[in-house]
């Protein structure tokens, strides 16, 4: 009944049986001695201090957002790459020129992500402040 | 029953557990999480056995790997050592929003799935979701559309800056 | 082996209008780029003149030969040149207003005009497409930008909690959206509106309970974005929260969008009307009544004009309900006028709330506008005039707005609805009466309030809206006419349809 799925099948079985044997086996016939200086966390070596649940500055969400929506980009560019080579010479053009302009959206977003300087981790001001009629010092403050 | 659909209820009944995993552990957030991604990845796969094969890859690619680290990233910025913020307001409202949410399941299945049951067979070829008809499609009848969502993504990347970067 | 889809063919000028507001947006990011440091100037200046030349390649379609293009993704007809014109118009008086107001406010992010433009052309695409892909990403493109405006203000909690709920609720009813979509796409294998119909043609096919609930979901979705009750609750807070320039262009622009596109989906549907008739009929009552009552308790102007937009949402879908009850006799010409006419007054009265802010604080409760009267005399004149069409008193063009409304109610059976909004108008003068009111109350009081001084842009604007809504007014009779000869949706999407489904939508064999 399974027929179309036996080869992956027995690979998810052969899979499971090595990981599960690696991960049992080790723990049965390793040795344990348990102290409470081993229990604690790793940290460099050091005695871990604070909490662990710490919230993050939300420069890590910006890269994270920003990962997402070029890979969102990548996605759709790989169907085409599935169809451009057997295509007709007209469709080779039409499709190569619509990427063509979706490409170039996704260059102007680039380029505005690193003139704007929002992957830089030093947090430099991204907006002269001349525009609101402050003086620069104000802003510093 | 055919292997295929074997298949598909293993993997829906996953999916389904996993959904309701992510809600059940909703005050643990780390949690909830690793259910969602579990629960992405199989979806992924029941695309597969659909034969929607471009939709189980950008599944794949897009929601378990990308959005997740997104996900996990957000739990970061919470303050996990605090009480959730918000507070339940009245009790009716649990109440409304079971009803609510059965009434939807009812209609839905009395409108669309019952008459589906009926439905043997599927009109759609082997070739319905590769990558290769998709691809065929979006790139001459669905162009206009495929350089809207560009347009999109670039809202999404300036709003981002906008929201999170920019200093006054 | 796969089928080979014909490259679609393509009349530019029907793209032109909406690829140049797009252009413009990327020509200002450019700009922005380079960080001018002075101001936001160049920018203005790029997103005025694309507008302006957006503007001017809708009016030179105007009496071309309508018809779907890019295979069938946009549609040239009056009704989408006239709402995209609308589009154009808001977003040009939008910007008028805004930099003023912004650096009052202390956010120079010049990134609202970039936003503001993507957000009017995903409105142009909204109002301008019968496939339902194309409008579910119009819908998308509008509203993420939206929702990034709203949470401009970063220092303001109140900004944040705005673009939090508008961004939770929309992403909410854009999955219903897609549902609906999703189930309409399912029986027939069609992304186009006309897909509907052809369901409803075919009732022994057993998909007709899966249409209507397709359509059921599709108009939950947009009863969001154009928010009629019982899908509003957003809107008072949104538009209290987000900075003013920011609720001008998303109260106006977004309700055009998101009633244009309502009114394709009705035309398309106009086969299944005895299912969502009956709904929309109460939804109509209830958000008339809703928008004007709760109107009448608020505290804060930028609410108060939220919950009037809620009303005037009410009142414009009267309109379209008589219109696709009875499409030969009743054109959508009403809802259009009432639409032109409601973003006038509202864009014209939030551009001149927006004077309530100062030196990065703002104040819009109702003792804030205190002694504006004194401070900005031409801006509450203005105001007095935008009142009294919201009201709908009979020189200004709201009242032939709601009488035409009326009359259609009336002539097509629809006599509870005209009655309804008889009587809510009336209500409704009680809390407009209220926002003159307080600009005309003496400020001597304990505190002292502030307001911005009016800018040039800020005054043509008003006098602009004004005039408009003055002259729309002594025009109404042709206008009215000229509209009436040139508006007709559903006939023409049928037999469009019957076209579309040969030539594409569907994915591989059949």
């Amino acid at each position: 009944m399974l027929g179309d799925f036996m080869p992956i099948l027995i690979l998810m079985a052969v899979a499971g049986v090595i990981c599960g044997a690696m991960v049992t086996l080790s723990w049965v016939l390793g040795p344990k001695k348990v102290t409470p200086y081993k229990q604690s966390p790793y940290e460099c070596g050091v005695e871990p201090q604070g909490d662990a649940r710490e919230r993050f500055p939300i420069k890590f969400y910006l890269v994270a957002i920003l990962f997402v929506l070029f890979d969102i980009e990548v996605v759709f560019l790989w169907s085409w790459l599935t169809v451009f080579k057997t295509g007709s010479l007209e469709f080779q053009v039409f499709s190569g020129a619509a990427v063509a302009v979706y490409m170039l959206l996704w260059i102007i977003g680039d380029a505005y992500v690193i003139k704007i300087g929002a992957i830089d981790w030093d947090e430099a001001t991204s907006l002269a402040p001349e525009k609101l009629g402050l003086s620069p010092d104000a802003e510093a403050a | 029953m055919t292997a295929n659909q074997v298949v598909f209820l293993v993997l829906a009944a996953i999916a389904g557990l996993a959904a309701v995993g992510v809600v059940a552990f909703g005050n643990n957030p780390v949690r909830a999480a690793l259910l969602l991604v579990l629960n992405f990845f199989v979806l992924g796969f029941i695309y597969f056995t659909l034969g929607a094969q471009l939709l189980g890859i950008s599944q794949i690619m897009v929601y378990a790997g990308a959005i997740m680290v997104l996900f996990l990233f957000v739990i970061m910025m919470l303050q996990l050592h605090q009480r959730s913020p918000i507070v339940e307001g009245r009790e009716g409202r649990g109440v409304l929003a079971w009803l609510f949410g059965l009434a939807l399941a009812v209609v839905v299945f009395a409108s669309v799935i019952v008459p589906l049951m009926s439905v043997s067979g599927s009109p759609i070829g082997d070739e319905y979701g590769t990558p290769q008809s998709v691809g065929r499609v979006l790139f001459t009848t669905y162009v206009l559309p495929f350089e809207i969502a560009s347009v999109l993504l670039l809202i999404g990347i300036v709003g981002s800056i906008l929201l999170a970067k920019r200093r006054l | 082996m796969i089928r080979e889809q014909p490259i679609p063919t393509i009349d530019w000028l029907t793209l032109a209008p909406m690829t140049t507001v797009v252009v413009a947006g990327l020509v200002a990011l450019f700009i922005e780029m380079f960080r001018p440091k002075q101001s936001n100037g160049p920018i203005v200046t790029v997103s005025v003149v694309g507008l302006a030349l957006a503007g001017a390649l809708t009016l030179a379609q105007f009496g071309m030969e309508p018809g779907p293009t890019f295979a069938g993704m946009m549609v040239r007809d009056q009704v989408g040149l006239v709402l995209q014109l609308l589009l154009i118009g808001v977003c040009l008086l939008t910007f008028l207003f805004s930099d003023p107001y912004l650096r009052e406010k202390k956010i120079a992010f010049a990134e609202f005009y970039q936003l503001a433009l993507w957000s009017t052309a995903g409105g142009m695409i909204m109002v301008s497409t019968t496939n339902m892909l194309m409008l579910f990403l119009g819908l998308e493109v509008l509203s993420i930008a939206l929702y990034c405006m709203a949470g401009m203000d970063r220092k303001q909690a109140k900004s944040q909690e705005s673009a939090i709920k508008y961004f939770l609720l929309g992403a909410f009813a854009s999955a219903f959206l897609l549902m609906g979509i999703a189930y309409i796409y399912g029986p027939t294998g069609s992304l186009d509106l006309g897909g509907i119909a052809m369901i409803a043609a075919m009732p022994e096919s057993g998909y007709l309970t899966m249409a209507v609930f397709g359509v059921g979901m599709l108009l939950v979705g947009l009863m969001f974005k154009a928010a009629l009750v019982p899908f509003h609750q957003w809107a008072p807070d949104v538009y209290q929260g987000a900075p003013t320039n920011v609720t001008a262009f998303m109260a106006a622009a977004s309700k055009v969008a998101a009633i244009g596109a309502l009114a394709r989906v009705l035309s398309a549907s106009g086969a299944l009307q005895e299912f969502w008739l009956p709904a929309l009929f109460w939804v109509a009552i209830a958000t008339m009544v809703v928008g004007n009552f709760a109107a009448l308790v608020q505290k804060d102007v930028k609410r108060t004009l939220g919950y009037s937009s809620i009303a005037n949402a009410g009142y414009v879908l009267v309109a379209l309900l008589a219109h696709v009850k009875k499409p030969d006799q009743v054109p959508l010409t009403t809802a259009l006028f009432f639409l032109v006419v409601y973003c006038l007054m509202t864009v014209g009265s939030f551009a001149v709330v927006s004077l309530a802010a100062k030196g990065g604080e703002e104040g819009t409760r109702f003792q804030d506008l205190h002694g504006l009267w004194k401070r900005a005399p031409f801006a509450v004149g203005c105001l007095i005039v935008f009142v009294a069409s919201l009201i709908g008193i009979p020189p200004t063009a709201g009242f032939f707005a709601k009488l035409f409304i009326f009359q259609d109610a009336l002539s097509t059976g629809l006599v509870p609805l005209a009655i309804v909004l008889a009587v809510t108008s009336a209500v409704s003068v009680y809390y407009y009466l209220g926002i003159i009111q307080a600009t005309f109350v003496s400020d001597e009081g304990a505190r002292k309030t502030v307001s911005a001084n009016p800018s040039f842009g800020l005054n043509l604007v008003c006098l602009f809206c004004a005039l408009a809504v003055l002259v729309v007014s002594l025009a109404a009779a042709p206008v009215s006419q000229w509209l009436r000869g040139s508006t007709q949706l559903p006939g023409e999407a049928q037999a469009r349809s019957e076209l579309q489904l040969d030539s594409g939508g569907r994915v591989g064999a059949r």
